[in-house]
């Protein structure tokens, strides 16, 4: 082909409804006009859009800047990690479910290694210290979701001081999980039994100087966009789903508590002790994506609220033991940060190197082999800053897992996208899916 | 469970403690008056996955039994007495009195499984959601489960429904056959399980009949296989980087 303009990927063809036109950009001088004049235009949006939250795919079909017909698709992002956890054991199955949704890796981790419990029995063995560590962990990470969710939604309609405020805050939680869990981001922190390792020293004084910053820091939001009248032409009666449409299509999270339904699985089926915190659940009378941006705005102050109750546990607690007392399933070893980043303490290497051969031998089969789950299945579910996520796990007796479903709660939301956006303008899509606020990594998993 | 047609594994059935100790071959098991009675699903011998050369590991006349938690009986609770379960169960099999739905029910672990015949899911999914006793509003979970060595009911298709009025959670699971892998959609009575189902045919190859749209939803639409499928490797390419080689997952030692 000598044409340098060649595009395969454009052109006419011929179909049983008439002549499809395929146009790329800057070609639509290719069209005849006449010939297409009051038919479908199908719009291609994504996967590599910058607004449409991650690699989504919309198709859209429009009529002028009205959209008819939307369609997500779905895939571009698919790893398979339930099918990858069949190949580990089920501690390492902690490392893969945490890059699911990787906005809110603690609730991924949450749901697998309640589910593991269950599997185990050892729910109720689990010690209080762990428990008021997950939560404090979960509720943090909730601000920190609802914080993207803000910052992106923001950039998405041209709010771009939204996203320097948004993404400049997350980094003060992200800095406390790099300083509790050793990392950013992918944490692998909790594991089944407990949590990996105890609190650092001066945790818990970092942990109430960045709550004293959030709290100063929180308010600007509100004061930016509550009353924006730009902010609100934008998210008003956009995106607009009742309460009947979110259960039927299975709608959980924010965007179900908008519609004044005050369902959340903190409250409604409590685990790890969230009956004993003192918050309230959020809810919003207008469930369209100023509604949701409501909810989710207080709802980072009712997080605040538990996190300062958390750390208030966690000085009373200070020393109790954070991983379940049963050496066939806790990590033998202690972790510890040395000169060449984190990893077993060096009091456990020369336990195992050098003083106790069963120490190794015990260290050595529980690392590599892992430990066995007694058969049967079982859901467990918590409440995600996105809604019910719930692992569905399957053991066959064996040292890995033989099924582990996740119902991740971008996937399901995201089915509402179609019902939001269509009889809409085209613009509107970008704000109704930034309020249904999808994580890719989580729906294609 | 004996007069059940419909289930081809019966002679798989036996009773076997917790323990998972190895039962001799060809002895005819003992059986305690108070063991449980398990589901076996599958026969597992030797450890690390070697078959076909000279036992080196000592570990070649190991034989464990895979057994799942067996049926449970009336009162099924929670807790010991008759609970909201029984409740849920004797709802349900009035309001589906006559099609035989409930195969059968298995408690454990707190949870309630209600284990269906795939003609009648439909039909109960609606009376779960519809009744005003039992009101399973929400579809939370749809997902498949393979188990290859259960011959007739190899595809296992799970729902978990919860219950936002009364505060409960059920899981719903009906079976079918790989030679046959076909499952009335629910999407009529849950919307919510349309990319479900998609996602339940994509991963391993069953058929929703009645679903509006069942395409791939996770994998390229012309890609070959159902990826999740117990039959489907992990991978399947080994790693290299400078002369060594790493076997791909579903290669490596494992401890069966």
């Amino acid at each position: 082909m000598t044409d340098t303009t060649y595009d395969a990927y454009a052109g006419t063809s011929e179909s049983t409804s008439g002549p499809v036109f395929t146009v790329t950009g800057q070609d639509w001088d290719t069209v005849d006009a006449s010939a297409v004049d009051g038919d479908r235009i199908v719009v291609n949006m994504g996967p590599q859009h910058p607004s449409t939250h991650g690699v989504l795919r919309l198709i859209l079909e429009i009529d002028g800047e009205t959209v008819k017909d939307a369609r997500p698709g779905i895939g571009y992002l698919h790893t398979g990690i339930e099918k990858n956890m069949e190949y580990r054991t089920w501690t390492q199955g902690v490392t893969f479910c945490t890059r699911m949704d990787y906005v809110a890796p603690f609730s991924n981790e949450a749901a697998y290694v309640a589910a593991v419990e269950r599997l185990l029995g050892v729910e109720d063995d689990v010690p209080e210290r762990a428990r008021t560590i997950r939560v404090l962990m979960l509720e943090l990470n909730r601000i920190s979701s609802h914080l993207v969710c803000i910052a992106t939604g923001g950039m998405e309609l041209g709010a771009l001081t939204v996203m320097t405020c948004g993404f400049r805050d997350r980094e003060l939680i992200l800095d406390l999980f790099e300083a509790i869990s050793g990392l950013r981001m992918n944490h692998a922190y909790f594991r089944p039994g407990g949590v990996a390792q105890d609190l650092p020293d001066g945790a818990v004084e970092q942990l109430r100087d960045t709550v004293a910053l959030l709290r100063k820091r929180l308010p600007e939001y509100a004061a930016l966009c509550n009353a924006n009248p730009i902010f609100k032409g934008r998210l008003k009666g956009v995106g607009h789903l009742e309460l009947d449409g979110c259960l039927a299509l299975g709608l959980t999270g924010p965007v179900l508590r908008a519609t004044g339904y005050d369902w959340d699985l903190r409250r409604t089926q409590p685990y790890w002790g969230y009956d004993t915190y003192d918050f309230d659940v959020v809810t919003w009378d207008e469930p369209d994506a100023y509604g949701r941006f409501r909810v989710r705005l207080e709802e980072m102050w009712q997080s605040l609220r538990i996190v300062e109750q958390a750390i208030d546990r966690l000085e009373d607690t200070a020393g109790a033991p954070v991983m379940v007392d049963d050496p066939k399933i806790a990590w033998p070893a202690r972790l510890s940060v040395g000169s060449d980043g984190q990893g077993n303490s060096a009091e456990h290497i020369r336990h195992i190197m050098g003083e106790s051969m069963e120490a190794l031998i015990h260290h050595f089969k529980l690392v590599t082999e892992g430990f066995r789950v007694p058969p049967g299945q079982v859901y467990a579910a918590i409440e995600a800053p996105r809604g019910e996520i719930g692992c569905h796990a399957v053991s066959d007796g064996g040292t890995r897992p033989y099924r582990v479903h996740f119902r991740d709660p971008s996937f399901v939301n995201l089915q509402g996208t179609s019902i939001m956006s269509e009889g809409g303008m085209l613009s509107d899509v970008i704000v109704a899916i930034a309020s249904i606020d999808p994580v890719m990594g989580g729906v294609d998993r | 469970m004996a007069d059940d047609k419909t289930r081809t594994v019966d002679d798989h059935t036996t009773t076997q403690d917790r323990s998972h100790d190895p039962v001799p071959a060809g002895d005819a098991p003992v059986v305690p008056a108070d063991a449980e009675t398990f589901e076996v699903v599958d026969v597992r011998r030797g450890m690390f996955g070697v078959h076909g050369t000279g036992d080196t590991s000592g570990y070649g006349g190991v034989t464990r039994p895979v057994a799942m938690p067996p049926a449970s009986q009336a009162p099924f609770g929670p807790g010991d007495g008759p609970g909201w379960f029984d409740d849920v169960h004797d709802r349900l099999a009035t309001l589906a009195d006559g099609t035989d739905a409930i195969e059968r029910v298995v408690v454990d672990r707190g949870e309630i499984t209600f284990v269906v015949r795939r003609e009648t899911l439909l039909d109960v999914v609606r009376h779960l959601r519809d009744d005003a006793a039992l009101r399973f509003e929400l579809c939370s979970s749809l997902s498949a489960v393979h188990f290859p060595h259960e011959t007739g009911r190899e595809l296992h298709v799970v729902l978990h429904l919860l219950s936002m009025t009364h505060r409960r959670r059920i899981r719903v699971e009906t079976t079918c056959p790989d030679a046959d892998p076909h499952v009335p959609s629910v999407v009529a009575v849950y919307p919510t399980a349309d990319w479900q189902e998609r996602e339940a045919y994509d991963m391993f190859g069953v058929v929703f009949d009645g679903h509006p749209a069942l395409t791939r939803i996770l994998m390229p639409d012309d890609w070959q296989g159902h990826p999740q499928r117990k039959d489907y490797p992990l991978g399947g390419i080994p790693v290299e980087y400078k002369g060594g080689t790493v076997p791909s997952p579903d290669q490596r030692r494992s401890y069966s």
